[in-house]
């Protein structure tokens, strides 16, 4: 399957320049067989995400979680501070008076869990990532907002240059191209 | 192109529907993406950013010097201990929060319309921000020393006294430009990798592929941008309640008489929703004339804006009624002289001059005919702004110059350096923005596309 040719490669590109055609034609490379596609587009098609499978579902996570370290961090920053490394007698209060530490809990809660968010968008997104192969695609182009992308990449077991192109072909695109790895 | 949107009377009109039938993705594309990167910069902007640079440098003075003779400049003396710089930092982050509420608390009620209008707020709530934050610093009089607000390991063995409101307000206010930041900054991935795209000049072109961190529109890149602008919108909808609720309690909290009402923080917090709204309208309707952008931002947008302006406006007069409420209520003899002394006494002018602006004026937002005129809006916001800065004023100087010792009753008024430290930051404000609105998408041009793409509205 994997010529010379091929290896040079990251993937046949095809170009569409409407998201139904796209949303299609990711339908129809689903039910020929193709696992490695990917789709690039202007903007956000919430289609798209039913049709390709992809799910974020570890984000939410990671965030719950930061809230809950934030919330024991805030009150474990100042219970430390306020009880056992300066304890100072403040008008009679408590050393503890945990109901004044909630309004930090809460915002390093919030903080925490943003940063989390922000962070974890980027990292599973792999940013920043100044060289990705698609850009060697001819013509492609975010700044449209009219261009949709359809790309199978050379490692998806069923690629093969000719027939996938061929196929590609068949899904009506405007054009398909080669993208250099 | 540029005179498309003018010339179709559905916007001069003004027709129910929120955007133009006839806008499609890329249309918003070319119109915002020209903005950014045509190399003809009108005049105008050279114009404002040259005046607002002047009142920039007029801002760095006035810091300067009060850093150099101290605070004594200013015209409020103990027991004013809170003046004008008070005064305006609580101003100013009200200002930021109508940029998180479009942005966040809109965008968890998918009211699609706040598209066009949150990249322009949200970028006004970091500047408001960038602004007020200056304030509290250079109160102090020694700003060197503002870190010893911070928990940090240091020498002297000193914690912050977290029992304080003043130190809340540190953490809140850290974390409400900490979570702001990069949510502005995430919204903002996709179309600067669309403006790397479409850049003819090499240097803009590779100085937006530096700032767009390589996004390239991978569809599970979107599902994880959409997954996480849901999540700091619901992070972000409690944080923009709480941070003006802790500016309230600054004040609750003490048992000054004027302040010490549990009113405070939700009323706080329409207030600054209220504001912040208003300079919105002050700012969109020139630049939306200015750069023709009457398609993406419609008179429904506007009157949206100002649907919200009024009912937060109602908010801050029944926040103004239980002021008046409690003091009789609770029949604390303290309190209700000082409620007396603000409505008659020697800062009556202020207070009334604050109850009109406020309450009165935004009234006629429940006429249709004003909500859908741009320059009575921008007008109304004008005199909002005046009354919100006013409340604030009101709500300091008044509790804090009556003090209980009538020896020591210090009525002052603001002097030339207080004038001066009320319109200088605006310097600030205005330089960022003007920046902002020339080097960056106005709109966020991949949302605005995908509810056109999807057809809502």
């Amino acid at each position: 399957m994997a010529t010379s040719q091929a290896n040079q490669l990251y993937g046949l590109v095809a170009e569409f320049h409407d998201a139904e055609e796209l949303i299609h034609a990711a339908e129809k490379a689903k039910a020929a067989g193709y696992e490695e596609i990917r789709a690039y587009t202007p903007y956000r098609i919430e289609a798209l995400s039913k049709v390709l499978g992809h799910r974020e579902n570890l984000l939410p996570w990671l965030v719950y979680f930061a809230i809950f370290v934030g919330i024991v961090a805030g009150f474990v920053m100042q219970y430390w501070s306020d009880v056992i490394n300066y304890p100072i007698n403040v008008a009679g209060r408590p050393l503890n008076s945990w109901p004044s530490f909630i309004i930090i809990m809460f915002e390093l809660a919030i903080l925490f869990s943003a940063v989390t968010a922000f962070g974890g968008m980027m990292v599973r997104n792999g940013f920043p990532v100044p060289y990705h192969p698609i850009f060697n695609t001819p013509d492609f182009d975010l700044s449209s907002g009219t261009r949709f992308y359809l790309c199978i990449k050379v490692t998806d077991r069923q690629f093969h240059l000719q027939r996938t192109r061929e196929f590609l072909q068949t899904l009506n695109p405007k054009a398909v191209n080669e993208a250099k790895a | 192109m540029l005179s498309d949107d003018i010339r179709d009377p559905a916007i001069r009109t003004g027709t129910p529907s929120t955007r133009p039938g006839w806008l499609t993705p890329s249309w918003v594309m070319d119109r915002v993406g020209e903005l950014v990167l045509t190399s003809k910069t009108p005049l105008w902007w050279w114009v404002c950013l040259a005046l607002s640079f002047a009142m920039l440098g007029a801002f760095g003075f006035i810091l300067t010097n009060i850093v150099q003779q101290g605070v004594g400049l200013w015209a409020f003396n103990i027991p004013v201990i809170w003046g004008v710089d008070i005064t305006n930092f609580v101003f100013w982050i009200g200002i930021g929060h109508a940029g998180t509420l479009i942005s966040a608390v809109l965008l968890l009620f998918r009211q699609t319309w706040r598209t066009s209008l949150s990249r322009f707020a949200e970028s006004m709530t970091l500047f408001a921000l960038a602004v007020a934050g200056l304030f509290p610093i250079f109160h102090l009089g020694r700003p060197w020393l503002a870190l010893w607000l911070v928990p940090y390991p240091n020498t002297l063995g000193l914690n912050p006294q977290w029992r304080s409101p003043l130190v809340w307000d540190v953490f809140a206010i850290s974390t409400y430009l900490l979570v702001s930041a990069p949510f502005w900054y995430m919204a903002l991935l996709p179309d600067m990798a669309a403006m790397r795209d479409k850049a003819k000049n090499p240097v803009v072109r590779g100085a937006f592929a530096a700032l767009c961190l390589g996004w390239r529109g991978d569809h599970s890149h979107w599902e994880r941008y959409h997954t996480a602008s849901f999540l700091l919108a619901a992070i972000g909808t409690p944080l923009v309640i709480s941070v003006h609720s802790i500016v309230g309690l600054d004040f609750a909290v003490s048992i000054i008489s004027g302040w010490h009402q549990t009113v405070f923080p939700p009323y706080f917090v329409a207030g600054a929703v209220f504001s912040g709204l208003a300079m919105v309208l002050v700012m969109a309707v020139p630049l939306r004339s200015a750069f023709k952008l009457q398609s993406l931002i419609t008179m429904d947008h506007l009157e949206n804006a100002a649907k919200l302006m009024l009912v937060t406006g109602l908010l801050v007069g029944y926040g103004y009624l239980m002021e008046a409420f409690a003091p009789y209520y609770a029949g604390h003899k303290e309190e209700v002289a000082l409620f007396n002394d603000r409505v008659a006494g020697f800062y009556a002018p202020y207070f009334w001059s604050m109850v009109v602006a406020n309450v009165a004026f935004s009234q006629l937002l429940w006429f249709r005919p004003v909500r859908r005129n741009p320059v009575l809006l921008v007008l109304i916001s004008l005199v909002i702004l005046v009354g919100m800065w006013l409340e604030r004023f009101v709500i300091i100087v008044t509790s804090l110059y009556a003090h209980r010792l009538t020896s020591m009753w210090n009525p002052s008024v603001p002097g030339v350096w207080d004038i001066a430290t009320i319109f200088a930051p605006f310097g600030l404000f205005l330089t960022l923005m003007f920046l902002f609105i020339r080097l960056l998408p106005l709109l966020p041009i991949h949302e605005v596309q995908e509810v056109i793409a999807e057809g809502h509205d």
